[in-house]
């Protein structure tokens, strides 16, 4: 039975709807990452977990008890928001120790949550004197003092500059884990669900996308949304044959894996990895506009003839600048996935 | 779902007992007559040239106010703020003072500086071995004197807020352009400030439009509108006051929305002008000469500044009839102070002390209230604020603001002077109730706009963490919004506190014997010659309003 569940939440500001039907499932311990661009609801989607906002339709259940109608300060939730939300005019401590109940052993709690934390010591710190990484732990801390039962994350590294991300996400995840605390956390970048999340919910426009695992989502994206949204892709249109074949506009038949069911004569779009790509002869014939070095390999972008622009993955020196090449379908990386257009 | 917001009605219907049925009423009545609906009081004002005159001297002597505190104003906030020298910061706080004395206390100490027996006039006479006292103080003449004095601080401290907000690079900018000094100062200075110089305009039309103690004590017949008010409410000309009220309010509606209409980027930016940057470096002034020249003026103009008050504090030590035709008081003793031991004398500061803090405390509850419903959104999901019940709840904070202390002491004698329990109306006019209760509706824009501008500024994640760390709504309040609010609470509570302890303009039309405030006492000492006396409440009121500056300059720089 899952832990957390999200049943069929709906959700509109004024005549604008915001969230549509979104129905979630999160086991005990689960780490989920709700990833969309901005405007996608998942925001919105956190706060009415925390109680923020309250849904239009739908219920939001814990451990099997309804707490949809819960203000937020019977919930037991504990929450990181995006600028941390540290009050001010209280210590590092008293940040801390805010959410405590019982005058039992406050003190030792609040050390042993900074401790957890990698902040010992702390206490007496005024806010505003620490760095931001550390405002991000003590936020953390905070959150995760009064032993809630569920986590929530918003956006929780966003404040913070690109060098200090990488490391303050690696303590985040360590830190996380060893509570094992069902969590759910809110974020645009990729790159930080998939590292956080052990399954990946993507919301486009108010809708469920998709939720898996990072390697499902990349490799096996459900929609053409997720396609492109999660990770790098080149689409190319065509007709579908039937039987996961494609006809390109030049003849060329590519094959690949139906996203959605199908019929032949169907308009499609081919939704092809920078890797499945490779320079081979008897392709689509084009001229490299742009190569991106990345250490081991590089990135082609390549303008075929027609007018489209695609990108290949091959080693540094598969091509230059200007060079006339052939692109085809390669024999490595996820299989190209089908999806129909329009309609 | 949609539930009413049932406190939030009850608070908006509150407000606009106290703030806009007075105002109402008042209008109501100056259209009533004996035998229901008339125009007669209105047909009487308007054939009375002297009402024409009133009103059209409460124009210009606004305006002529408006360019005199610029002229004084606008030069030094750009000397203090641009320029460094010997003793600069100690006279920029020196430069702000004439805004914490309380109107009539400014009054009288000019009284005792350059009215006809006053220091400045006597050292003159015998100076120049005069017959007679070289002048006589009154008239319009003394009355911009006085308005010059006192609001030329607006202009000084919008303008040093506004140059201490400009982005350097601007005028780095312009320079790089191959703009000289003068084109950088009228084509992106002054522009740039525009907004402050209109909210301190706007500050200095409607401050002088209501101003009185000046006009009543130094007008003689020269009477402005405020005066004639209050005149025709003594001679017992009820309806005519009312409608003379009328027409004040509407003078200062149309200085209102004129000022909006001369300034339409808004008022709402008064406090942010340009990019938020890094403010042009002062120019140390490097000439030996030139620091010289400077510092000398600075003091010179803040012994200036200083001598009203120390005047004030040297009268209050001259015993009754003691000084007549000298330079300087032969005797000085602490007989005046020690007449605060009587209980007659010591009265009208306990009755000032405890009015004020009443209607603070009141000001300060009710305007935290509708900050509260009008600016904070629910952390709990709950339906959010009507965007209509908002504004007005912000909007009747605000009003009393825009009306003359005048207007509101007629509209509240208006209201509060009949019983009509079942239209809201109940005599309160003669009991200790009512000064309180004005004060408080005078204070609401100063405790309900500090509240609203705090909360605005406060974060809604804040109350945010606390709700998801479990505090309800109490502890959210009491532990996080209160502590955060607490420098724009005291900066507004402070304000209201010395405005109410130091009123005169309402106090004159509404209070009773037993609760005559020191303005009143301060008056009646003045009839009475003891000219001691009113100085010692001076100084009182002077003291307690340096105090609450203090206060409220904290909380202003944070």
């Amino acid at each position: 039975m899952p832990f957390l569940t999200l049943d069929r939440l709906d959700k509109s500001f004024g005549t604008n709807p915001v969230l549509r039907n979104l129905s979630l499932e999160i086991e005990k311990g689960e780490v989920l990452a709700l990833l969309g661009p901005s405007g996608s609801g998942k925001t919105t989607a956190l706060r009415l977990i925390a109680g923020f906002e309250s849904p239009d339709r739908g219920h939001i259940l814990v451990d099997g008890e309804d707490v949809t109608a819960l203000p937020p300060s019977k919930r037991r939730f504990g929450m990181v928001f995006q600028h941390y939300a540290l009050f001010p005019h209280l210590t590092v401590g008293e940040n801390v120790a805010f959410g405590l109940t019982g005058k039992d052993g406050m003190d030792r709690r609040v050390s042993e949550a900074l401790a957890q934390v990698d902040l010992p010591g702390f206490e007496a710190r005024r806010v505003g004197e620490i760095s931001g990484g550390q405002q991000q732990r003590v936020a953390l801390a905070r959150a995760l003092a009064p032993e809630p039962r569920v986590l929530l994350l918003d956006e929780p590294l966003s404040n913070l500059d690109p060098t200090l991300r990488e490391r303050t996400r690696r303590e985040l995840r360590r830190a996380i884990r060893k509570v094992g605390i069902t969590t759910v956390l809110v974020t645009h970048e990729q790159e930080e669900a998939f590292h956080l999340g052990d399954r990946v919910a993507v919301l486009h426009a108010g809708i469920l996308q998709q939720v898996g695992s990072p390697e499902e989502l990349y490799e096996r994206p459900a929609t053409r949304f997720v396609a492109g949204f999660v990770g790098r892709a080149s689409a190319f249109p065509g007709k579908y044959e039937g039987d996961g074949k494609v006809r390109l506009p030049s003849g060329l038949i590519w094959s690949g894996v139906p996203a959605v069911e199908l019929g032949p004569g169907d308009a499609v779009e081919l939704v092809v990895r920078p890797e499945t790509l490779a320079f081979a002869p008897g392709g689509l014939s084009g001229r490299v506009a742009e190569r991106r070095y990345a250490g081991p390999v590089s990135y082609f972008l390549v303008s075929l003839e027609g007018g489209l622009e695609v990108e290949v993955m091959a080693p540094a020196g598969a091509a230059s600048e200007g060079d006339a090449v052939s692109v085809g379908l390669g024999t490595s990386g996820p299989q190209p996935r089908i999806f129909g257009v329009g309609a | 779902m949609k539930r009413l917001p049932v406190a939030g009605l009850l608070l908006a219907l509150l407000l606009a007992w106290l703030v806009g049925y007075p105002l109402l009423m008042t209008l109501v009545e100056a259209l009533r007559g004996p035998e229901g609906w008339t125009t007669a009081h209105l047909r009487e004002f308007a054939s009375r040239p002297d009402e024409w005159l009133a009103l059209w001297r409460s124009l210009w002597i606004s305006l002529t106010s408006v360019v005199l505190a610029a002229g004084i104003g606008v030069p030094l906030a750009f000397l203090f703020e641009r320029t460094d020298f010997p003793g600069r910061r100690f006279l920029a706080a020196v430069v702000a003072l004439p805004v914490a004395l309380p109107p009539l206390v400014g009054v009288i100490a000019f009284l005792f500086l350059y009215g006809e027996s006053g220091f400045a006039s006597r050292a003159v006479q015998s100076l120049l071995g005069l017959e007679s006292p070289p002048w006589r103080l009154v008239g319009p003449g003394a009355i911009l004197l006085v308005h010059a004095y006192s609001m030329y601080v607006y202009f000084y401290l919008f303008t040093r807020a506004g140059l201490a907000r400009l982005d350097a690079a601007l005028l780095e900018a312009a320079a790089s352009l191959g703009a000289g000094r003068a084109r950088t100062l009228f084509r992106v200075t002054l522009p740039l400030l525009r907004p402050a110089l209109a909210g301190a305009a706007l500050l200095t039309f409607m401050t002088s439009l209501a101003s009185f103690s000046a006009p009543y004590l130094f007008g003689g017949s020269f009477r402005v509108m405020t005066t004639q008010i209050v005149a025709s409410k003594l001679n017992g000309e009820t309806a005519l006051s009312q409608v003379e009220t009328v027409m004040l309010a509407g003078l200062a509606l149309l200085g209102l929305v004129g000022m909006r209409w001369i300034d339409r980027s808004g008022l709402a930016s008064i406090a942010g002008v340009g990019v938020r940057g890094v403010a042009p470096a002062r120019r140390r002034l490097e000439s030996t000469w030139a620091r010289i020249t400077a510092g000398t003026l600075g003091w010179l103009l803040a012994a200036f500044l200083l001598l009203p008050h120390a005047v004030l504090l040297l009268v209050s030590f001259v015993p009754p009839f003691t000084w007549t035709a000298e330079a300087l008081p032969p005797v000085l003793a602490l007989g005046n102070w020690a007449g605060l031991a009587q209980a007659e004398k010591l009265r009208p500061v306990v009755n000032s002390l405890w009015m004020a803090a009443v209607s603070t405390i009141a000001a300060v509850a009710l305007g935290l209230a509708a900050a509260r419903m009008a600016v904070s959104r629910p952390v709990d999901g709950g339906e959010p604020r009507r965007p209509w019940l908002a504004s007005a709840l912000e909007w009747l904070v605000a009003v009393p603001w825009a009306v003359p202390g005048t207007v509101f002491a007629i509209a509240l004698a208006t209201t509060f002077g009949v019983n009509q329990p079942w239209l809201g109306r109940f005599v309160l006019i003669g009991t200790p109730v009512i000064l309180p209760l004005a004060y408080l509706v005078r204070s609401l824009p100063l405790t309900g706009r500090g509240s609203i501008a705090g909360l605005r500024g406060l974060d809604p994640a804040l109350e945010e963490a606390a709700a998801s760390l479990g505090a309800g709504r109490w502890r959210r309040l009491s532990r996080v919004v209160l502590p955060l609010l607490r420098p724009a609470i005291a900066a507004g509570a402070g304000l209201a506190f010395i405005t109410a302890l130091g009123d005169f303009v309402v106090s004159i039309v509404l209070y009773t014997f037993d609760t005559r405030p020191i303005s009143i006492e301060i008056l009646s000492s003045l009839r009475l010659q003891d000219l001691g006396m009113a100085a010692v409440y001076g100084v009182l009121l002077m003291t307690a309003s340096a105090a609450a500056f203090l206060v409220w300059g904290q909380g202003e720089t944070r």
